[in-house]
């Protein structure tokens, strides 16, 4: 194994139960602990739940937190009640993606709480601190000192008030309630990465730690990263460094709808005005082919004549719908459903077309 | 602990042989599908087509990987099992069982570069 990486809280327990265990953002993770299809169907259909320790939690408060949160971060915080949370991207000035990340509104005056992808940890960071200049804020990144696990599925309210003692039935998708556990805080939020139904609770490591073991003694279903993939993917959810990167912005991606543009400013608002008035050159899609082959992350998408048009950034064939399907990003004249594409798989082309993103119906509470 | 059939001949890239007079066939070990998981597709050449030792022939692909199928010998595709097209698990299930090509080698010698069921078992660990 390699020295460098990083464990999490659970790390012995993934240990415990057998998991097979896989380099991921800089921390030693399971990807499975049974089978990838079996983990995916228990989110699906029944509870699962994920270490997701990796992920980092970095604080903002002061008297302009939220002037300073609009000015990073693509969505609009100011209609916020507290204990709200959106969904939005951090940008360079040229539109490309620094992160994408959950914005929590902390039930204190002038507070937020930003949950970062785990390999963007330190550079997100760095960027929220430089760019905090002239801005009165503090800014903690307290990542090391929270775990987290989420518990996802049609029957993760039912189990997750169980062990917590909490009646979670009010509290509707995209909100958190504050808790404690072992005389420190806890945060129970209703979101998720699966497509499902499902709670996010950020505690300290002990408090998760034991929890984790709660949640498997009342039949929770541990779930690798193997499953968080292809969750996330069929419910048309972006990955950051597969369909947001620093070359892809939002706009490219089809996530518009978290950026907006009304607001007076936030740091890449122009590039991506631009890209709406003018048009982008690539934009990522959806494609279903009709062959149980399955199109991976870096095949070619190609036309009738070989001309290459585009690459696949994540596809499987998909566990719940049985169809070989991908996100790529492609030249957007060939973006509007029903195109025709093909997909280049090893030594053969496979025909396809391109269909929504969303290729899963999600089943979020709402 | 994976199983090895002490009857067959072995690549480094995990596939089997048995040999059948000229026919070999083909398949791979159960380090590499235990190595793989959940086998969800097989992509195979077809009957007729030629295959050379250490060259790609195929793929298996699992849930979350493919990986690539290489030959061990060279020769022509004599008969490819179909049944794998509708029960790729069968891998999983059987993998000395399930085996994936027959091949007609064009050269036996080739065999020789094999490593034996004791010298496989070093690598598949």
């Amino acid at each position: 194994m390699d020295n460098q990486l990083k464990i999490t809280c659970l790390h012995g327990e993934h240990l415990a139960l057998g998991a097979k265990m896989s380099p991921f953002a800089g921390f030693d993770m399971p990807i499975q602990y049974s089978s990838i299809t079996e983990e995916h169907n228990a989110v699906r259909h029944q509870v699962g739940m994920f270490d997701v320790s990796h992920m980092g939690e970095i604080f903002v408060n002061g008297p302009q937190a939220e002037a300073f949160v609009n000015h990073i971060f693509t969505n609009d915080v100011r209609p916020m009640e507290p204990g709200q949370i959106l969904y939005g991207m951090m940008l360079y000035p040229d539109g490309g993606t620094v992160d994408d990340l959950l914005v929590y509104k902390e039930y204190a005056p002038d507070a937020f709480l930003l949950v970062v992808n785990a390999a963007n940890i330190e550079k997100d960071y760095e960027w929220i601190l430089k760019n905090a200049e002239g801005f009165e804020v503090g800014i903690l990144n307290d990542s090391d000192n929270w775990g987290q696990l989420a518990v996802q599925g049609p029957a993760s309210e039912e189990v997750v008030a169980k062990v917590l003692g909490m009646d979670l039935s009010g509290l509707a998708f995209y909100h958190f309630v504050d808790s404690e556990l072992y005389g420190k805080r806890a945060i129970v939020s209703r979101t998720g990465y699966t497509g499902e139904d499902g709670f996010e609770i950020y505690a300290t490591p002990e408090a998760i730690v034991d929890l984790w073991k709660t949640f498997l003694a009342a039949g929770v279903v541990p779930c690798g990263l193997g499953c968080r993939d292809t969750l996330r993917f069929e419910a048309g959810l972006p990955l950051y460094g597969d369909e947001l990167t620093p070359e892809i912005s939002p706009v490219m991606a089809g996530f518009s709808m978290f950026c907006k543009l009304d607001k007076d400013e936030f740091i890449g608002k122009d590039a991506l005005v631009k890209q709406k008035t003018e048009g982008v050159a690539k934009k990522l899609v959806g494609i279903e082919i009709a062959d149980r082959a399955i199109p991976r992350a870096g095949y070619p998408v190609v036309l009738d004549d070989g001309t290459q048009v585009g690459v696949v950034t994540t596809g499987y064939h998909s566990i719940s719908l049985d169809k070989s399907i991908c996100f790529a990003l492609i030249d957007a004249a060939y973006a509007p459903l029903g195109t025709k594409l093909n997909i280049q798989i090893r030594h053969k082309v496979f025909p396809g077309e391109t269909v929504k993103k969303r290729f899963y119906q999600t089943n979020y509470k709402k | 602990m994976s199983k090895i059939n002490d009857e067959l001949l072995y690549s480094e890239s995990h596939e089997w042989v048995k040999v059948d007079g000229n026919i070999a066939i083909i398949g791979v070990s159960d380090f590499a599908q235990e190595e793989m998981g959940d086998i969800t597709y097989v992509d195979v050449p077809a009957e007729g087509d030629s295959v050379t030792k250490g060259e790609d022939f195929g793929a298996l692909e699992s849930v979350k990987a493919s990986s690539e199928l290489y030959s061990p010998v060279s020769g022509e595709v004599v008969a490819v099992n179909e049944e794998l097209e509708d029960k790729p698990e069968l891998i999983n299930e059987d993998p000395y069982g399930a085996w994936i090509i027959k091949v007609e080698m064009s050269d036996k010698g080739e065999l020789e570069s094999l490593l034996s069921a004791a010298a496989y078992a070093e690598i598949a660990k």
